[in-house]
């Protein structure tokens, strides 16, 4: 079933992101991590569809954000983050997902994996988190090409400000802030047993990235002692880019 | 961590077209492998979608699962692969927030 949602609001994330908060007047609500289908039809009826995880928190207002890279070349992608202008109308499917998600009635330690975008759908756990005054201890690892390629930045340094619930690590994989103490490079095992919690006290872990990624960070969270059945994982394509 | 290129993606990635054909949440549901037993949540399969239709795998061996195909208005559902598909039908779509 298609919805139409109406463009409220634009907002740049970095160069090649955009967020996009829709309107859709008979939203049924979501969970953190589900995410729509968004169809665009042009006028001689080719229509494209792709999916985009929802960045907002669960809220009574029937809104949805959602937050696009752009790819370059991208049918879609471009579109949404260069000429949707407010006003315009999308079309929706969704929400989609029952298993990538998280629900405020959990309470265990929670670890987030995001890999680029990944981050999308752990912002709205974290989001929902903080909106429904949830108890459960968070860390976010988020493994970005570099700072300015950051989703979220500021909301993020203010969530996980002084004695938060929330912790953050980043892991640039190109280019590092002045200073900064790990050299460049791709989640590891050290990072791993840095950054995330114990896998003695039994966290729920949700991974988010290209497939690579996802496949490389599951395997290093499983042998520091995570079982497999407590590790979500969510891949996003396209698939077979070239590098 | 490899350089590895994937093709593959995972059963969430088809929720949505299979939201057309189920009432119900598919990446939640249990499904078991008819090749090698495997019992895994569909959202854990390896999903090819570069062809006309969608292939499922079973994360473990690689058996073809499922496989959905679109011709016109038409949709062709393989789901020989899987011994079982365990659906929740305690909260539809609609109701799922």
């Amino acid at each position: 079933m298609w919805r139409v949602g109406t463009v409220v609001a634009l907002h740049d994330e970095t160069d090649m992101a955009r967020t996009l908060t829709l309107e859709v007047p008979d939203w049924p609500g979501h969970v953190a991590g589900q995410h729509v289908d968004v169809r665009l039809t042009a006028s001689d009826g080719y229509s494209a569809v792709r999916s985009y995880s929802i960045a907002s928190a669960p809220n009574p207002k029937a809104r949805v954000e959602i937050t696009v890279e752009r790819l370059a070349n991208g049918e879609v992608s471009p579109y949404l983050t260069q000429d949707v202008a407010i006003g315009d109308q999308l079309e929706l499917r969704g929400p989609i997902g029952g298993w990538f998600v998280w629900r405020p009635q959990q309470t265990e330690p929670i670890q987030l994996i995001a890999g680029g975008s990944g981050i999308v759908p752990l912002m709205a756990m974290i989001r929902s988190r903080s909106s429904a005054g949830g108890t459960a201890p968070f860390r976010l690892l988020y493994s970005v090409r570099e700072p300015r390629a950051v989703f979220y930045g500021v909301e993020l340094q203010a969530l996980s400000n002084h004695d938060s619930p929330l912790k953050v690590t980043y892991a640039y994989t190109r280019a590092t802030p002045k200073d900064w103490p790990r050299p460049p490079g791709r989640v590891d095992a050290a990072l791993i047993a840095n950054a995330t919690w114990p896998s003695n006290l039994g966290p729920r872990c949700y991974v988010c990235g290209p497939t690579s990624f996802v496949e490389a960070v599951a395997g290093l969270l499983a042998g520091v002692g995570n079982s497999p059945d407590k590790i979500r994982t969510e891949r996003f394509g396209p698939t077979g880019d070239p590098k | 961590m490899s350089s590895t290129t994937y093709d593959y993606l995972d059963g969430n990635a088809a929720a949505g077209e299979l939201s057309r054909i189920f009432v119900t949440d598919v990446t939640a549901a249990e499904g078991q492998c008819a090749h090698c037993g495997a019992i895994k949540r569909f959202a854990e399969v390896h999903l090819y979608m570069q062809g006309p239709g969608i292939v499922a795998r079973c994360a473990v061996c690689e058996n073809v699962l499922l496989r959905l195909a679109k011709v016109g208005q038409r949709v062709f559902l393989d789901m020989r692969g899987m011994t079982y598909l365990k659906l929740d039908t305690s909260h539809s779509l609609k109701s799922s927030a």
